[in-house]
């Protein structure tokens, strides 16, 4: 229950920061991220080319509201989207693309966590619905790819961050938290429904 | 009275000023947890999320949800012309940063200009004998759409029959199955009763009462305090991570049914429970509500 440690994150992430991490831990991500969400993940599953090397990188799955400014993009609000929705393609992106940390929400299923353990990646959890306040910490929009293709909100930005803030949901040594949770409070359910 | 700009100004609060009873509940539940927990951690970033968003007018929360107008007229309103300024309304909203460009064709997967089609956003109009005309606003995501569910009674499963008892277990199986997908702690609106439709459009209204609000009929306050307190005891917690507080509030309301159904509608809204209203006079004079 109680955070241990906080760590500093620093992009491109290594194996061995990344195995060292454990559920519960909290975590500041700082360097490049890349966003990607429902349509970015098929696309990738089904063969497309990646356009950016996401080895030893972060994947945010995250739609955020962006407005153009200046000939540039301003970020006005970047909170995290359910990550579960990716749990038929994460695993496979993982051991594909070399994805070291995943920043989402809500958690992810079984084949994630064992693709977690066996290529080393974590599972961080971001603060769902706190858009406005992780807009703050992206300092730089230096790119986008796919904008036509999949739309502003499925497309993937290639964000600068200073410090988005997350617990570490599911480590590389197969703890998830939210395993753990729904485990224990499917106990109380039962207790409560005298079952 | 400039509808289209009453309107805009009405989704620049829903979006980015979290109602304060729900800020004070956040509060309430940050201070519950112990102060190192990841609980905690989650909870003070809530916090300073509501305080920003509300200071620089953005969105609390990037997925600015389906918006859904719930408007009380005078009979002899131009319920039209009301839809027409909502609409206005939306797309300027749109441009203005305070909703994402949120809204796709199903079939082609496209974005659909400013959040406007034919049906969206989703008006219900009300016409009544009343001087004012009253509209309020519910930004609701899709994560925690998602996680809204319909039970029919008996379950079997959920040894639930068709009585408060089995009410009662409906809802806090569909607390513990939601774990932390619906951004927990959230607030239940429920419709006993109705047919399928009528239940997720009567469990959606009751997400605008106020969390201090208490059902009408005392059976069904009691039940909202009991959920409340027995979904409290699941130990979900923030995010799903664990935590004293997984619901806010629990609102519940019943409607008629037929003999042979017997539906419990759970509606669940995440915590950033954007929810607004705005009451107009005839001579143009405005309140602001919840």
């Amino acid at each position: 229950m109680t955070i241990m440690t906080e760590t500093i994150l620093q992009t491109p992430l290594s194996e061995a920061a990344v195995r060292g991490l454990n559920a519960g831990d909290g975590v500041r991500v700082c360097g490049r991220v890349y966003t990607g969400r429902d349509r970015l993940h098929k696309f990738l599953m089904e063969g497309g080319a990646c356009p950016v090397s996401l080895r030893d990188g972060v994947l945010f799955h995250c739609g955020p509201v962006v407005v153009p400014e200046n000939g540039g993009w301003r970020v006005v609000a970047a909170g995290p989207t359910t990550s579960i929705r990716e749990e038929p393609y994460m695993a496979t992106l993982i051991e594909r693309f070399g994805v070291r940390a995943i920043i989402g929400k809500g958690g992810m299923g079984d084949k994630t966590r064992e693709a977690c353990v066996r290529f080393g990646c974590v599972y961080l959890q971001a603060v769902g619905g706190a858009a406005t306040l992780l807009a703050q910490r992206v300092s730089r929009v230096d790119g986008v790819s796919f904008l036509e293709e999949f739309g502003a909100t499925e497309a993937m930005w290639h964000f600068e961050v200073n410090g988005i803030e997350t617990v570490v949901g599911m480590d590389a040594r197969g703890r998830s938290l939210f395993d753990e949770v729904r485990e224990a409070s499917g106990g109380v359910l039962k207790k409560l429904l005298g079952m | 009275m400039d509808w289209t700009e009453t309107l805009a100004e009405l989704i620049r609060r829903t979006t980015s000023d979290l109602p304060r009873d729900v800020e004070a509940a956040l509060r309430t539940a940050e201070a519950a947890e112990p102060a190192h927990s990841q609980a905690a951690r989650l909870l003070r970033a809530i916090g300073e999320n509501t305080r920003l968003a509300r200071a620089q007018s953005t969105p609390l929360c990037q997925d600015t949800g389906t918006l859904t107008f719930f408007w009380r007229v005078p009979r002899e309103s131009d319920t039209l012309a009301l839809e027409e300024a909502t609409r206005e309304a939306v797309a300027l909203a749109t441009r203005n940063g305070w909703l994402r460009r949120n809204t796709i064709d199903t079939l082609t997967g496209s974005s659909v200009d400013e959040n406007v089609a034919e049906d969206c956003p989703v008006c219900h109009i009300e016409q009544a004998d009343t001087e004012t005309t009253e509209v309020w606003l519910l930004q609701k995501g899709g994560g925690c759409e998602n996680m809204s569910t319909q039970f029919s009674l008996p379950d079997e499963a959920l040894g639930a029959g068709r009585d408060m008892e089995g009410v009662r277990r409906c809802l806090l199986q569909a607390v513990w199955q939601t774990q932390g997908f619906g951004c927990a702690p959230g607030i239940l609106g429920v419709c006993v009763g109705g047919d399928r439709a009528e239940g997720y459009r009567v469990a959606k209204q009751q997400l605008l009462r106020p969390l201090d609000d208490e059902a009408g009929i005392p059976e069904l306050a009691a039940l909202e305090r009991r959920v409340l307190t027995e979904a409290n005891q699941l130990g979900i917690g923030p995010m799903g991570m664990g935590g004293r507080t997984t619901l806010l509030g629990v609102k519940i309301t019943a409607r008629t049914r037929l003999p042979a159904s017997y539906f419990v509608t759970v509606a669940y809204l995440c915590w950033a429970c954007r929810r607004r209203g705005i009451r107009c006079g005839r001579g143009g004079e405005r309140e602001w509500l919840g």
